[in-house]
């Protein structure tokens, strides 16, 4: 039993700590987040250079055959500071999809390109009737001739409009199936928007986008297990992000209330604040502790590890909403600017709580999973 | 990073459990596994039995009969003994061994330790006045030297079992002129001595665990002075730095969870179970999912002290959150009687024989335990403390 890091792994986070050091935490990240990419392109490239691209993909495709553990010490340093690139719709979600289900050929074809970082991805799983359920999927691809026709809607697809391709998920007359597609096909439509956390997202609506039989992702009809997997190991991802984001939120919170007088006192000395900030800090501690024992067992492939995934988004979830918002409240009107970082913490963990489902459907699920006795 | 314990570790806590599966007596186990206090005499018949295994003491150095076990097989032992229901060792094993072993002297030592190992001697703690509870540094008990003895004059309150106990470890003031903290001895004090009296508080569940021991003019020998005069509050932090761990009380926790859903299913409502109701079955999965985040906090801060790092506010997370998540189980169970939660049987052991036979068996200990968990966010510094002590680590302001 042990929750400390090898060298190896320490020398994984102090790489990362050194990028968000020198690339967020001195840097104007706002130009970055109203930028058309959304992140910059010549820091996806330094990914690929200090081998990041490459951590959780098989040796033979040119990867370093990396865990979910060595996933969650990158996600939580990159979390810290706010780290934009889309790692995890890249190399998380559809790399992971790609690494798992994809034939022989789409696996030499994606991964070495995303881990030069020639090539993005996003992942459209969810539609505007789904909630967070991977298994609803109303978009249909109906058999044309040797392809698919593919008709439907996917809502929220986060790095929508820069991705180069897209993973889909849609219903054959065998059961709901991944493709592969290009940007700009025939028929598929983008509507554009920046999220509440500062990045691009689509909703994508399809129309009679016709792809040949190379675009199926994996077995026809076999998607679904594929992708609670990786959405496992997604959830895994930014569960560890969170974990980054709150014990930085902490830090500056703790900085704050230290320095800021009122009643010509800093008001770090008031008891109503200390103890709220202390409440932050066990939740954020009770989080790191759920996100490094689910990598580990996601690492382990442990039997029971689905029910630890929904254990842990929950517990991740409450933290930072409690984290978020206590942040903000012991700033006070500071807390409420664009200017002051604080706020942009805030956004990104409640955003957390929502992505791969919100504690309510955690909960739910984990319900399902727990027998009563 | 690893989540598994060494096979040395394991077959050590099959060793463990095949022990508490053989060697627990059954009526304790029963006691334990509803809440209920287990008696003096139960208490001493087990550990006679620990003894005789020579585990009484595991959180002592071997060469005071205590065990070699590592830090990890500690956490481990204690989270076995806690999951089979056995009684939680006393105060003579957890505090004032530790203190005399690392403070006392060798005519302490070679009387005091073995006695408590045999359960010859049965502790009490004298710390809390009426005037220093959270402020336990404001004590005003006076000790006055009269020749070859103290003289103690005073007051104690919360006292557990005082009325079970022959010795009491008990902080006194010697020097009140000097800063609160400077002026306290720490004092081993038989409680036969004449001039003192023991009144009885009987708490929130009717029973009677806690309390008032008076001191009038009781005669303490100076050489039952444990250290030096007016260093006494530092041996009582001693306690506090070292005393990490098994503040959190999972495997405890866990029992309850089982109890709590297995009542859930079982009990009838209306047409259906009382698991059925979403709202219910919300509240029993929030708690157990903090349950399991707590069990995994004090694994990584094991795990931490494994390497050798200092001791921060790792204690008093574990004890808020704890205590909370134990608060909020034993809750539910009440909620989970119904209308059963309404009729209040003392418990036999500590008031007269009052069990009453209406409601499912399962009723039995339930409210009393409830009542009695009151005071899991009070005692041992109660929460409000704790963050404080976590505030002044952190934040420092």
């Amino acid at each position: 039993m042990d929750f400390n890091l090898t060298e190896e792994q320490s020398m994984l986070r102090d790489s990362v700590e050194r990028f968000v050091a020198d690339h967020y935490q001195n840097t104007d990240r706002a130009a970055l987040v109203y930028s058309d990419l959304g992140y910059s392109a010549e820091h996806w490239r330094l990914f690929a250079e200090m081998g990041w691209l490459a951590l959780p993909f098989a040796e033979q495709h040119g990867g370093f055959g990396g865990t979910p553990v060595d996933t969650a010490i990158l996600m939580e340093t990159l979390g810290r500071g706010l780290v934009l690139e889309p790692y995890l719709s890249t190399v998380v979600l559809a790399g992971g999809l790609v690494a798992l289900a994809g034939s022989e050929v789409q696996q030499a074809d994606i991964i070495p390109q995303i881990i030069a970082g020639d090539l993005t991805l996003a992942l459209a799983y969810l539609e505007p009737a789904s909630g967070f359920d991977p298994s609803h999927v109303a978009t249909t691809a109906r058999s044309d001739g040797d392809g698919f026709l593919l008709n439907g809607y996917k809502c929220v697809v986060y790095q929508g409009p820069s991705a180069d391709r897209f993973i889909l998920s849609a219903r054959t007359e065998k059961g709901v199936s991944l493709f592969v597609l290009e940007q700009g096909l025939p028929g598929l439509c983008r509507k554009d928007f920046k999220t509440l956390d500062g990045q691009w997202a689509s909703d994508l609506s399809l129309e009679d986008v016709s792809v040949g039989p190379e675009a199926l992702l994996g077995g026809e009809g076999l998607a679904l297990p594929a992708l609670e997997q990786v959405l496992g190991r997604a959830v895994s991802a930014v569960c560890a992000e969170a974990v980054g984001s709150m014990a930085a939120a902490n830090e500056i919170t703790r900085d704050y209330i230290r320095v800021r007088e009122q009643f010509g006192v800093a008001i770090g000395s008031f008891q109503a604040l200390q103890h709220r900030w202390v409440d932050m800090h066990i939740e954020a501690e009770l989080a790191k502790s759920m996100s490094d024992a689910l990598a580990m067992r996601l690492r382990d492939g442990d039997e029971d590890v689905p029910a630890m995934v929904h254990a842990t988004k929950v517990t991740v979830g409450r933290a930072a909403q409690i984290v978020g918002q206590g942040a903000v409240q012991l700033h006070g009107g500071i807390g409420m600017t664009d200017d002051y970082a604080i706020g942009h913490y805030y956004k990104r963990l409640s955003i957390i709580d929502l992505l791969f489902g919100n504690q309510d459907y955690h909960a739910t699920r984990y319900e399902a999973l727990e027998p009563a006795q | 990073m690893n989540l598994a314990f060494g096979s040395k570790d394991l077959i050590f806590q099959q060793e463990l459990q095949a022990f508490l599966a053989e060697c627990l007596p059954d009526d304790i186990r029963e006691r334990c596994a509803r809440g209920l206090i287990v008696g003096n005499e139960d208490l001493i018949r087990w550990q006679r039995i620990l003894y005789d295994r020579g585990w009484m003491a595991p959180n002592w150095p071997v060469e005071y009969g205590g065990t070699d076990w590592t830090l990890t097989q500690k956490y481990i032992a204690a989270r076995e003994f806690a999951a089979a229901c056995a009684p939680l060792p006393t105060f003579g094993i957890t505090m004032l061994g530790p203190v005399l072993i690392a403070f006392g002297s060798a005519e302490q030592k070679a009387f005091y330790l073995p006695r408590i190992l045999k359960s010859e001697d049965v502790w009490c703690q004298g710390y809390s006045e009426p005037g220093a509870g959270s402020d336990l540094a404001n004590l005003k008990t006076r000790a006055v030297r009269a020749g070859d003895d103290y003289l103690v004059n005073g007051q104690k309150i919360w006292t557990s079992y005082a009325h079970w106990a022959d010795r009491m470890f008990c902080l006194v003031r010697t020097d009140p002129a000097a800063k609160p903290q400077k002026g306290i001895s720490f004092l081993l004090i038989d409680m036969d001595t004449p001039g003192i009296e023991i009144k009885p508080i009987i708490g929130l569940d009717m029973g009677h665990t806690l309390n008032e021991v008076f001191l009038s003019d009781v005669r303490v020998p100076v050489k039952n002075r444990v250290g030096e005069e007016n260093e006494g509050w530092t041996y009582a932090k001693y306690l506090l730095q070292k005393e990490r761990s098994f503040v959190a009380r999972v495997a405890q926790s866990r029992h309850l969870v089982q109890r709590l859903k297995r009542i859930a299913s079982e009990q009838k409502m209306g047409a259906g179970y009382l698991f059925g109701s979403a709202e219910f079955r919300r509240r029993v999965s929030r708690l157990e999912i903090d349950l399991q985040a707590l069990e995994y906090t004090e694994l990584r801060y094991l795990s931490k002290e494994l390497q050798g790092e200092p001791v921060g506010p790792e204690p008093s997370i574990l004890k808020i959150r704890g205590s909370e998540i134990q608060q909020g189980l034993k809750q539910l169970l009440v909620e989970s009687l119904g209308m059963y939660g309404v009729p209040y049987e003392n418990d036999s052991m500590t008031v007269s024989d009052s069990y009453m036979e209406v409601g499912p068996d399962h009723r039995h200990g339930i409210v009393a335990e409830h009542l009695y968990g009151r005071g899991a966010t009070i005692f041992g510094g109660s929460n409000e403390i704790q963050r404080n002590i976590i505030s002044r680590m952190l934040l420092g302001t």
